[in-house]
């Protein structure tokens, strides 16, 4: 589904939206061997075969893969914020901020479960005032 | 088919210049380099110039109008970080195709003063609202997914801190000269978990150069000070699942290395001294295990053993490294090649490696692109 007319724009170009307007992930899946990359490529990456992706709905629950406590970044942006990498159950690595942990070291367990979450992109507006859908990962309830 | 040496190479003290143009710190360089070994700009047949922040300014013609414009064949190189030991392959292929027989490889570097990293941002800013882009957090990334596996922690990390900056009060052309205690590296600005601000390169302007010769011209040149090239390898990233959310230095390295050792039919244990792409202190660890240096999870018994120290089993960065020599992206490669030749030479003063045979040098270029030479005393 494209865009929606009215309502946030997505963040990201994986960020797709269902008829009703609710967020969710695509990726895309080789058809000759099953490699998993968000967008869709000429040939795939892992085996170079041309026979094309399957889109999928990426499954909103996985594993964190690493992370670092951001203290100090670019001019203007806030901070702290805990940058992260999480591969997703059935496919596809992505990258944003981890909640819910805050900001101790020991408090972030290696490989905890993470569940992906949408949101308003921390409020953030473009030049011409629109709004926007981005994501973040939770650590799951256990 | 005969081997490569290298006959000529130097490097400018690596600092900031803000008064000196990108040619002038290359040519400078360049000089350095041809006085090494006797020879002058007209005698260089081929010239390779690496540079990242110079790259759109055709900088290897412009060091040739500071050295003499020759006409010679000039070509720019821009590999991220591991732009300068490309330059040097290109040179090296130059000679070792035998079309040409001396070659000129030139890195140069004036680097932004920040952090590096980020990219193109459309409609609203990115980072973090994914995470951080920024190089401290993503080298970070790749220190704590090895932590994740093997236990590796933050103190192990901030050791090699310690240990390239010791290493970097023997250096006079390092831009740090300073001891840095455990306590003062665990201590100081956290910028990105578990990199504090002295666990991250130092944004630095420099320039290093050498010159490549044919086997035929170095024995009509005298072969006492030269070093035979007998690994030159490049690669660039295979595939990995999460590429590229997060860059993977580790495999590209890894084959990188192997092609290296096969290269040059030695193994890691062959090793007298490694400079190494320490460009956070997070990333050196992972490289002595993709190096093949220790063994697999090994690390950080590595350097709690002290066994990457001036004295230890394999010396790491007795340069200082890029954490304290300083990171001038395009210089780097070729930089470690000269701190390796300075040892092959047994001319590298307080900080020696005594005895040195063989010296492995490697770089990693974001994006992703691995470079390791092995150089050897001819």
């Amino acid at each position: 589904m494209a865009q929606p007319e009215t309502g946030p724009i997505a963040a990201k170009p994986h960020i797709k939206f269902d008829p009703d307007g609710k967020p969710f992930i695509e990726a895309h899946r080789c058809r000759a061997c099953g490699a998993v990359t968000a967008d869709a490529r000429l040939a795939c990456p892992a085996c170079a075969s041309r026979d094309g992706f399957d889109a999928f709905r990426v499954k909103q629950t996985g594993k964190l893969i690493a992370y670092s406590i951001v203290k100090r970044s670019y001019p203007g942006i806030a901070t702290p914020f805990v940058s992260a990498i999480a591969a997703f159950d059935g496919g596809l690595a992505l990258k944003a901020n981890l909640v819910g942990v805050g900001f101790e070291p020991e408090a972030i367990a290696p490989n905890i479960e993470v569940r992906l979450t949408f949101n308003e992109a921390l409020g953030r507006t473009d030049a011409e005032g629109r709004a926007y859908v981005g994501y973040q990962f939770e650590p799951q309830k256990s | 088919m005969a081997d490569v040496y290298i006959l000529g190479i130097d490097m400018t003290r690596f600092g900031r210049y803000p008064d000196r143009t990108f040619a002038q710190l290359g040519g400078e360089a360049a000089l350095m380099a041809l006085d090494d070994c006797g020879l002058g700009a007209r005698d260089v047949q081929i010239m390779y110039c690496g540079t990242v922040f110079g790259a759109y300014e055709m900088t290897g013609q412009a060091i040739m109008r500071e050295i003499g414009q020759t006409g010679i064949p000039v070509t720019n190189i821009v590999n991220a970080c591991a732009s300068g030991a490309s330059a040097f392959r290109e040179a090296w292929l130059a000679v070792k195709s035998g079309v040409y027989n001396v070659a000129l490889a030139v890195g140069v570097e004036k680097t932004p003063r920040g952090m590096l990293g980020g990219g193109a941002e459309t409609g609203i800013p990115l980072e973090g609202l994914f995470g951080s882009a920024s190089m401290p957090a993503v080298f970070a990334e790749s220190g704590t997914e090895h932590a994740a596996k093997y236990g590796t922690t933050f103190a192990q990390f901030a050791k090699v801190s310690v240990k390239n900056h010791h290493h970097s009060t023997m250096n006079p052309k390092s831009f740090y000269q300073m001891e840095t205690p455990l306590e003062q590296v665990m201590g100081a600005e956290m910028i990105a978990y578990p990199n504090t601000k002295l666990m991250c390169s130092v944004n630095v302007d420099g320039a290093a150069a050498a010159v490549l010769v044919s086997e035929r011209k170095a024995r009509e040149l005298g072969l006492s000070r030269a070093i035979r090239v007998r690994a030159s390898a490049l690669q660039s990233d295979p595939w990995n699942p999460s590429n590229p959310m997060m860059p993977d230095v580790n495999t590209v390295t890894r084959l990188a290395a192997k092609s290296a050792y096969e290269q040059a039919g030695i193994g890691p244990e062959d090793v007298s001294l490694v400079e190494l792409h320490d460009c956070f202190a997070t990333a050196e660890l992972l490289h002595y295990e993709n190096l093949g240096l220790c063994g697999e999870g090994q690390a950080g018994e590595f350097i709690d053993a002290g066994e990457t120290t001036l004295g230890g089993k394999v010396p790491v960065n007795v340069s200082g490294g890029l954490l304290s020599k300083g990171h001038p992206l395009g210089a780097t490669g070729i930089a470690n090649m000269y701190e390796v030749s300075l040892h092959l030479r047994g001319e590298a003063g307080a900080r020696q490696v005594e005895g040195a045979k063989i010296g492995l040098t490697h770089v990693v270029g974001l994006g992703t692109a691995s470079a390791v030479h092995v150089l050897e005393k001819a």
